[in-house]
Parts: structure tokens; C-alpha cells; sequence
């Protein structure tokens, strides 16, 4: 299964964040695969998911695949829709 | 010039204080050479398990390594530790080491090597800053793996009673690694901004940085006195110039032991003038080492670091947090932040901005924030709001104008009203500062202080400009003298100037942090003193020992 969501923190999937994400998507046993601008990432690899260098207001699609498929893509979902606990990137001036 | 018996080299000051010591070499820097073995099939089980074994050994090591980093130095120092750790679990790192064992049927060591440079050179590629400076992470956890696996340590080396470690370069990991003997640092390459200087620092372990390919003819064993705080290193000097270092670092030792007795103590001349020393910071996280070293608040905060190592402008929200932890952590005391300070060598990953050919003569300091009022903006309101919760100063970096100060002045009057009308609480008042590093502002400071409530005179900056020498080269280091005469009129100017105004003159930057130049810019007015908290015991004492209305 897989869903569409923005990022919408200040930082995008950029250093602590994509810690995180990475860390959430290890708790599941499932395939976690992350794609943004055209490429592909293992949701596990923060090396991938660093490379992809996704932005703020950027779109990603997560899929998930395996036994905790529904749980997995639950939790990495609310991770970014929590902002992974940052403020939201629009007040600090428009990156042009 | 005689190349071959070379005594003294000059490299770039990346951690202060001066130490003498035996040098000896740290080879491990340069990537382990590794072997290439093929295995057959039965074998393939065994490398993997090998594999699997020398992660664990290497997490352990790290862990270790943070947890010690954490308690010696604090949770800030440690996170450095916290990507290695990541990488040791990674799929597209060890992961991929694990798929390729079986498939190219080669020798763990091998394998690790290849994917070690790979990963490396990919991230190394990468337009963003913070991901290129991953590529040291990967590198160093590489090493340690194919050390594990070549059952390789470093404990055979024989340290000398007072090492100089000499290294190409140096990891944070090395750099926590090395034992007490360690007096000092001496690198061919490295940084000045780096993990391993800042680290340095907080262990109080000087270093000087840069010095250059033909330092590798010093040998083990000649004798080092290196000088972190102006980058001279020299190389085995004769018995009179050794035992004259020796003899300083003694002194200078006892000193800041006694300095450190008395260092919550105000400081107060030998005539009873009390001067203001203050803190230099560059993240919150040294708000304790601040007050435990006798800040009396803090008279240059750099904001650089909320925009650093990230993908996109930090929000006005976040930057308030942080003014706001500021402000309240030194109560009545005064915080002085200075407005974003990006151009010259620091740039951003997410700002597009056009190459130029002089960035140190660019778009920089005051120059981006106008020609940015967004981001500007952002930072002044998150400024405003956060004086409400104590003293806040305003400082604004690389004025060459009284006009650009009333530019400012215009913008905060707008971010204030903005503000109230939102019906967030301002205070009515906040003083604005400005920063005395170029040349134009030392000949201008009468005028611009009519425009602000204080000055500040930034000397590495000023130095810099006025000598026109550039502080980031080495080859010139030599000639970086923040007590030039040029330099010291141009502060004593800045000072009568604004005295003649009734405007009060701190200064921030090197100098004022160098116990030596104390009684001088007492003497030239200076009442309020700046610096990096470890050089505030040292400074308390110099003022303590001065007399401003000598009769000489």
C-alpha cells in the first residue's frame, strides 16, 4: 500500500528528520521504499533517504510492502504530518 | 629558502593555548590498505560473520565513544556521534556489504573498502554542504570496520610523556580516542570550523591546522612548541627557546588555575573601574560553560548555526525559541545577538546565490539581510518577540554606513508595529548595535554612533580588511597580527569617537580575549570585553592587574 504526503517541516527530509524517519521505518518489518524527484529510496537507508534530498512543500510517496504494511505506513505518515516536531517552514520567509 | 631544516611554520590557529612536546605521527588517517582475496563459496558464510562481528565491536566502540563524549564535554559534542551510528545499520551501507560478499566472493576487508569510497564519493558529489561533510563520517567508519576486521589496533603505538600529535587529518573519533599524554595538534589539512576544532576547544587541547604538505618532513620524536593561538609551530627548538616555552606554559597554567578560584568575581582594575567581560557563543549549548567560566552575559551570539546543516530558512518560531532560551538563561544580564552573518566563507545549501569573485568583498552580514527583507524580517521579528523575556541587544555585522543602520532602524520600526498589531507583546525599546570590522566604520564610528546605542568592534574581521590579508590563508598567516599598529589605531579611533558621543564600545574577536592587549584597550576607553569563555578567566585577572589612570 502506499500514500502521497507533503513534507512540511522547515527542513525537509534533511538531516535529524530523515534520523528519524529512518528510525520509525526500522521498527516494521515491511519494505519501505520513499520516492521523490524522480528517484527511488529504501525508507530503511538514511543514506538513500539523505540523497533524495527532498524539501520543504515537496511531495514524497511512501510505500510500504509486508506483514506491517498498514501499521508502518500509519506511523511514517503521522511522522511527517507531526512535522517530526518542528515548526512549519512557511514563516520563515520564502525560499525563492 | 632551505626547505629541508625549517624550524618554524605557520598554520591556521584552530584551538588557542601553547604546548611543547614530542611530536609523533598518527598514520592511522590515511585509509588502512586493504587487501583483495577471493573466497569460494564454503568461505563466503564465514566473511559475513565476520562482518557481522566487526559491526558490533564497532558499535560498541562508538557507543562507548559518545557516551564519554557526552559526559566529559556535553550532549552537543556527542551528537557528532550519532551519524556514524546510523551508518553501522544502513542498507545501503552495510547492507549492501552483506549482498556483495556472497555475489563478488571476496574478503570482507575488500568489500568494505569498495562501498566505503563509494558511498564517500557519492556524498561528496552532492551540492549541499551538510551532505558532503557526511562523507568524513562514512570514511571514518569504514576505517574502523576494516581495522576490527584486520584485528589492527592502535594501541602499538609508544606515547611519549607530552605528545604532539601529528595527522594529515583527524576525525572527531580519532580525536576522542587519543590518551591523556596529548598536549597538542598539529594537522597538515583539517579545518578551523570543523568537528575535530571544536572539539579540540572544548577539550582545551591547542591546535593548529593547515600546515602544509612539507610538514610531513618533521620526524617522530623532534620536539614541538605549537602555538594555537597565532598557528606558529616550531620544530625542535634550542635548549634556551624550549625552556623559555616551557617556563610560559607553566606560568600560564598557574595563572588560569588561580584565575579560575576567582573567576564568578567581578573584574575590576587595580583603580576600581569595573569592566564587563562577557561571553562569545555560537549555540545555546554553551550556555553553561558560559556561566561556569563567569560570563556576564553575552556580547556576541552568533545566529549562523540556525541556518546551517539544514534544507530551508528557519522559521521565525524557532528562532524566538532559541533568542527566548538566550535571554532568559542570563536573566538580567545582557545578550547581544548579532543578525545573520552569512557570505565571505560561510554559505548556505538552499540559497541561490551567484558565485563571486570576492565573496569576503560580497554579498555578506548587513549587505544580504537588506537585500533579503523576508528572511530579515523573520530573524528581527523573532528578535523583537524574545526581548520581551530579558535583556536583548540588537548587533548588525559589516555596516560601512550610518545610512544602512537607519535602513535597519526603519525595518525593526515596521516589524514592531507588525508585531503589536498581531497583539504580540514588544518591548519599546531594544538597544541596536553596530559592529566596528571594517575600516569604513572605525573612520566613520563618530557618525555611526549619533545612529546606534552601542559599537562593537569585531577585530578578526577588521584585521582582516584593514591588513588586507586574508585570515583563511596560510601561506599568509604570518602576517595576521590583530596588534598591528594599523589595526590598534583604528580601534583607539572607533573608542574616542564614540566617547565623544557618550555610545559605549565593546569589543568581541581575538584580541579581546588575549590577556596581553588587556591594559591597551582599557586604556583606549574599552569597558566592556567579549571572547570564547575559556579566555574569560585568563582576561579577569589582566584587568585586575591593571591600572587605567596611570601617571606614566
Amino acid at each position: 500500500m502506499e500514500k502521497t504526503v507533503v513534507v512540511t517541516n522547515a527542513t525537509g527530509l534533511h538531516a535529524r528528520p530523515a534520523a528519524l524517519f529512518v528510525e520509525t521505518a526500522r521498527k516494521y518489518r515491511s519494505d519501505i521504499r520513499v520516492e521523490a524527484n524522480g528517484k527511488r529510496a529504501d525508507g530503511k537507508s538514511l543514506l538513500n533517504l539523505l540523497v533524495l534530498g527532498v524539501t520543504a512543500g515537496q511531495d514524497i510517496r511512501i510505500i510500504a510492502e509486508g506483514p506491517d504494511e498498514e501499521e508502518a505506513l500509519g506511523a511514517l505518515v503521522r511522522l511527517i504530518e507531526s512535522r517530526f516536531g518542528e515548526a512549519a517552514a512557511r514563516e520563515g520567509g520564502s525560499d525563492q | 629558502m632551505t626547505a629541508i631544516h625549517q624550524t618554524e611554520w605557520t598554520g591556521l590557529p584552530a584551538a588557542p593555548g601553547t604546548a611543547i612536546g614530542t611530536g609523533i605521527w598518527l598514520r592511522s588517517s590515511p585509509a588502512p590498505a586493504v587487501e583483495e582475496i577471493p573466497v569460494n563459496d564454503e568461505d563466503v558464510q564465514r566473511e559475513l560473520s565476520r562482518l557481522g562481528q566487526a559491526i558490533e565491536r564497532v558499535r560498541l566502540r562508538i557507543r562507548d565513544m559518545r557516551r564519554q563524549t557526552a559526559a566529559r564535554l556535553g550532549e552537543s559534542e556527542a551528537a557528532i556521534f550519532d551519524a556514524h551510528l546510523a551508518f553501522l545499520d544502513d542498507p545501503a551501507y552495510v547492507g549492501e556489504m552483506k549482498r556483495r560478499i556472497p555475489f563478488e566472493k571476496k574478503n570482507a576487508e575488500w568489500i568494505c573498502r569498495q562501498l566505503t569510497d563509494e558511498t564517500a564519493a557519492m556524498l561528496e558529489q552532492l551540492p549541499d554542504e551538510y551532505l558532503r561533510a557526511r562523507s568524513h563520517d562514512v570514511r571514518s567508519v569504514g576505517d574502523q570496520l576494516i581495522e576490527e576486521l584486520a584485528g589492527r589496533t592502535r594501541d602499538a603505538v609508544r606515547w611519549p610523556e607530552e605528545a604532539v600529535v601529528i595527522a594529515e587529518d583527524l576525525a572527531p573519533s580519532e580525536l576522542m580516542q587519543l590518551p591523556r599524554e596529548v598536549v597538542a595538534l598539529a594537522l597538515l589539512r583539517g579545518s578551523r570550523i570543523g568537528h575535530a576544532a571544536i572539539l579540540a576547544r572544548a577539550m582545551g587541547i591547542p591546535m593548529v591546522v593547515g600546515l602544509g604538505e612539507e610538514f610531513r618532513q618533521v620526524r617522530d620524536g623532534q620536539v614541538l612548541i605549537v602555538d594555537g593561538q597565532s598557528g606558529l609551530v616550531r620544530v625542535d627548538p634550542d635548549g634556551e627557546t624550549a625552556a623559555r616555552a616551557r617556563e610560559r606554559i607553566q606560568n600560564l597554567n598557574r595563572q588560569r588555575q588561580q584565575a579560575l578560584t576567582r573567576v564568578h568575581e567581578p573584574a575590576r582594575t587595580e583603580d576600581g573601574v569595573a569592566i564587563r567581560v562577557l561571553a562569545n557563543m555560537g549555540n545555546p549549548s554553551e550556555i553553561q560553560t558560559a556561566l561556569s567560566r563567569g560570563a556576564e552575559g553575552v556580547g556576541l551570539f552568533r545566529t549562523e548555526f540556525l541556518y546551517l546543516e539544514r534544507s530551508n530558512w528557519p522559521a521565525e518560531e524557532e528562532q524566538f525559541r532559541v533568542y527566548r532560551e538566550m535571554v532568559e538563561a542570563f536573566r538580567d544580564r545582557p545578550v547581544v545577538i548579532r543578525t545573520l552573518d552569512i557570505g565571505g566563507d560561510k554559505l548556505l545549501p538552499y540559497e541561490d546565490r551567484e558565485p563571486e569573485d570576492n565573496p569576503f568583498l560580497g554579498l555578506r552580514g548587513i549587505r544580504f539581510c537588506l537585500a533579503r527583507p523576508d528572511i530579515f524580517k523573520a530573524q528581527l521579528r523573532a528578535m523583537l518577540r524574545a526581548g520581551a523575556f530579558g535583556d536583548l541587544r540588537i548587533l548588525l555585522p559589516m555596516v560601512i554606513d550610518a545610512k544602512e543602520v537607519a535602513e535597519v532602524k526603519g525595518i525593526i520600526y515596521q516589524c514592531r508595529e507588525e508585531l503589536r498589531n498581531e497583539g504580540t507583546d514588544v518591548p519599546d525599546r531594544i538597544p541596536i548595535g553596530v559592529m566596528v570590522e571594517t575600516p569604513a566604520a572605525a573612520i566613520l564610528a563618530g557618525e555611526l554612533a549619533k545612529e546606534a546605542d552601542f559599537l562593537s568592534i569585531g577585530t578578526n574581521d577588521l584585521t582582516q580588511y584593514t591588513l588586507a590579508v586574508d585570515r583563511n590563508n596560510a601561506r599568509i598567516a604570518h602576517l595576521f597580527d590583530h596588534a598591528h599598529p594599523a589595526v590598534l589605531r583604528l580601534i583607539q579611533h572607533t573608542c574616542e569617537a564614540a566617547a565623544k558621543s557618550g555610545v559605549p564600545v565593546s569589543i568581541c574577536g581575538e584580541l579581546a580575549a588575549d590577556p596581553e592587549m588587556t591594559g591597551l584597550l582599557l586604556k583606549y576607553g574599552v569597558r566592556t570585553l567579549s571572547m570564547n569563555p575559556e579566555a574569560i578567566p585568563l582576561v579577569k585577572e589582566a584587568v585586575r592587574r591593571t591600572r587605567i589612570h596611570s601617571t606614566g
